[in-house]
């Protein structure tokens, strides 16, 4: 739900990274945090077990710029994938914009990516929210794994609609930017 | 016309304000805050936080929404407000309409029972205007309707975007 606040010369929007657990919605974020500038950049949040598994969320705020005398600036979260934190993966959907699917592209991950894919419909349903009527992308993660399915396998299980697509080995950073980037305009754009 | 899907205009803005300052001057507070519970920061009055005050609205809005879950699988609607005790300085959370939160931080100063009334009236108050603003956004007047978010602004947001996010 973004907000436009005219007083202080706001606009602020709510980007989710979702998907299953370890598929790499955190090192997503890790990734933008340290990569780019400090005057860009909020405080990273991360709420997580001692594992580094993220028990709530993570959460960081980034400034576009301003543009018309407004600051632009993007909420980013990532939901805990593991399948017994659904709670916390509803309730952090709240005011979503936009949404980052990242899938691993593990082949031995690809029910983990169909239930999940699956748990989000449900999850945005409960926010009378509609997948096909928010700004989507899908990140095909960890493409340097040997046994990673080919993304054409990928896309028939995961991605029928052909939404917007982006092979990333997020650890290494590759893809993350081009992801966050896809989305952030898609955001922008249902605003206009 | 800003498709977003809410704003807060001007003068609901020195509203909010105002009543958050008479608020914060009657209870005795140090700060007090409207937060929506997509955790955004829409307002702010008192000693200037020594936080991140974007972490902090986007954990009260989590927190307040985490214990609603709670609430309701107890079987109540809602907890419609969270106290959170510390040993010097104390978090009073409340709802609003519309998703709405307002938050009042307070130390020794004064005392749990004063913030708790004070409160009770800021509530109605906040919430009348933010009633108002919600049925604003649904008829805009004419200044308000020419597009903020155009296609210039997004071109200019876009570079922005490219040039923040290049590898």
């Amino acid at each position: 739900m973004s907000l436009i606040n005219y007083s202080s010369r706001e606009i602020n929007c709510k980007i989710v990274y979702y998907g299953p657990g370890l598929g790499g919605k955190t090192t997503n974020i890790q990734y933008v945090y340290d990569k780019v500038s400090p005057d860009t950049k909020g405080k990273l949040v991360t709420l997580a077990t001692e594992m580094d598994r993220t028990l709530f969320f993570d959460f960081l705020p980034l400034e576009l710029g301003t543009v018309k005398g407004f600051k632009t600036r993007f909420h980013l979260y990532t939901v805990p994938g593991q399948v017994y934190y659904n709670a916390s993966r509803k309730l952090i959907l709240r005011g979503v914009d936009g949404i980052v699917f990242v899938a691993d592209s593990d082949e031995n991950r690809i029910d983990a990516n169909i239930e999940c894919l699956y748990n989000l419909h449900e999850n945005l349903a409960e926010h009378n929210l509609k997948l096909e009527e928010l700004p989507f992308v899908i990140q095909w993660n960890k493409r340097d794994l040997p046994n990673a399915l080919p993304v054409e396998n990928l896309q028939e299980e995961l991605n029928p609609e052909k939404h917007a697509a982006f092979e990333a080995i997020a650890v290494k950073g590759q893809g993350v930017f081009e992801t966050l980037k896809q989305v952030s305009k898609m955001v922008l754009h249902k605003l206009n | 016309m800003v498709k977003a899907d809410w704003s807060i205009f001007e003068e609901d803005y020195w509203a909010i304000n105002s009543i958050l300052s008479d608020l914060l001057k009657s209870s005795n507070s140090r700060s007090t805050l409207l937060i929506d519970r997509t955790g955004q920061l829409i307002s702010k009055v008192g000693m200037p936080p020594d936080f991140d005050m974007m972490s902090f609205a986007s954990l009260c809005a989590a927190d307040f929404e985490a214990n609603n879950q709670l609430a309701q699988l107890i079987g109540e609607k809602d907890f419609s407000t969270l106290y959170h005790q510390g040993a010097e300085e104390s978090m009073y959370l409340s709802k609003i309409v519309r998703d709405v939160i307002l938050v009042v931080l307070f130390d020794k100063s004064t005392t749990l029972g004063l913030v708790r009334l004070r409160v009770k009236r800021a509530v109605g108050e906040l919430s009348t205007i933010v009633e108002s603003l919600f049925e604003k956004l649904e008829y805009r007047n004419e200044e308000y309707d020419k597009p903020l978010v155009d296609d210039e602004f997004t071109k200019e947001i876009e570079a922005e975007i490219d040039s923040l996010f290049a590898d």
